[in-house]
C-alpha cells in the first residue's frame, strides 16, 4: 500500500518536472528541475527493487551529468537583461510528434497481457538481500567483457571531450 | 505492489516529455537535457522487467551499460556544443541553421 503511495508520489514528481522543462524559459531552472526528476527515477528505481542502480544514478546522473550540464549552461548562454532565457520554438510539431508518439505507446502497452510470458515471475519471492551480492557476482563473470569494454568507452569518451572542449596550444607559438 | 504496466506508462510519459524536449527546444543544451530524460526513461522500462526477471538480472545490468553510455554521451556533446559556441557565439540551433553556418 505505502508502496504504491510512494511509487505514485515519485512519478507526478518526474512527471510535473519533465513539463516544467518543456514549458519553462529559464534555463538554470530547467536544469535543477532535471535534478528533481533524476532523484525521483533513482527512488522508483529503489521500488523496483534495484538500490545499486538507484545509488548508480544518483552518483552518476545528480552527481556528473547534471554538474556537466549546469557547467555547459553557464559557458554557453548569454545574459539577456540579467536572466538567462532560452525561447521555444517548434510547438506545433513537438506536441503533434510528442502526444503522437505517447498515444502509440500507450495503445501498445494496452494491448499486450505480460502475465504470459514465460519468464515472468512474482518478485516478492526473488528480491531480497543478496541482489547487489548477486549483480556483483554477475558483473565479474558473466558479463565481465561487456564491463571492460565500458570501462574503455568511458575513458575514450571524456579523454576526446577534454580534448574536443580544451583550447590547443600550437607549438612554437606562445600561448 | 505495483503493477507492469504502471512502469511501462511512467516510462512512456517521460519518453514522450523527452521527446517533446528535443523538438521544442532552440539552445544545444536543453536538447541534451531531453535526450538525458529519454534514456532515464527507457531505464525504468529495463528496470521494471528486470523485476519480474529476478534469476537473471539482465534488466538491472542492461541499464547499468545505458547510464554509462549517457555519461560518455553527454561528455562528448557538451565538449561539441562549447566547441560550437566558441567559433559561432552561439548554442542557439535555430540562428545557427537559419544563418547557413552549420546544421
Amino acid at each position: 500500500m505505502i508502496v504504491s503511495i510512494l511509487f505514485y508520489l515519485f512519478a507526478a514528481l518526474a512527471i510535473i518536472g519533465s513539463l516544467f522543462i518543456l514549458l519553462t524559459e529559464k534555463i538554470v531552472y530547467a536544469a535543477f528541475s532535471l535534478l528533481l526528476i533524476l532523484l525521483s527515477i533513482a527512488a522508483i528505481f529503489v521500488l523496483a527493487g534495484s538500490e545499486f542502480l538507484a545509488v548508480t544514478q544518483i552518483m552518476v546522473y545528480a552527481g556528473g551529468i547534471l554538474i556537466l550540464l549546469i557547467f555547459g549552461v553557464l559557458m554557453t548562454t548569454k545574459l539577456q537583461d540579467g536572466e538567462v532565457l532560452v525561447p521555444k520554438s517548434n510547438k506545433f510539431w513537438s506536441l503533434l510528434l510528442g502526444g503522437g508518439f505517447f498515444i502509440l505507446l500507450f495503445f501498445m502497452i494496452s494491448q499486450v497481457n505480460f502475465a504470459l510470458l514465460s519468464w515472468m515471475q512474482s518478485p516478492e519471492k526473488a528480491v531480497g538481500e543478496g541482489m547487489i551480492n548477486k549483480l556483483g557476482t554477475l558483473l565479474m563473470s558473466d558479463y565481465v567483457l561487456v564491463f571492460e569494454l565500458a570501462g574503455i568507452i568511458l575513458l575514450v569518451a571524456l579523454v576526446a571531450a577534454a580534448l574536443l572542449a580544451g583550447e590547443r596550444i600550437k607549438e612554437g607559438t606562445k600561448a | 505492489m505495483i503493477g507492469l504496466d504502471h512502469f511501462l506508462i511512467l516510462g512512456a510519459v517521460l519518453f514522450s516529455l523527452g521527446l517533446a524536449i528535443v523538438i521544442a527546444r532552440r539552445n544545444a543544451v536543453m536538447v541534451l537535457m531531453g535526450i538525458e530524460l529519454m534514456l532515464n526513461a527507457s531505464n525504468i522500462n529495463l528496470v521494471a522487467f528486470g523485476y519480474h526477471d529476478p534469476n537473471l538480472m539482465q534488466g538491472q545490468l542492461f541499464a547499468l551499460f545505458v547510464i554509462v553510455i549517457a555519461a560518455a554521451e553527454a561528455a562528448i556533446g557538451l565538449a561539441i556544443v562549447m566547441k560550437v559556441y566558441r567559433y559561432y557565439y552561439s548554442a542557439d540551433l535555430q540562428e545557427l541553421s537559419k544563418e547557413q553556418k552549420i546544421v
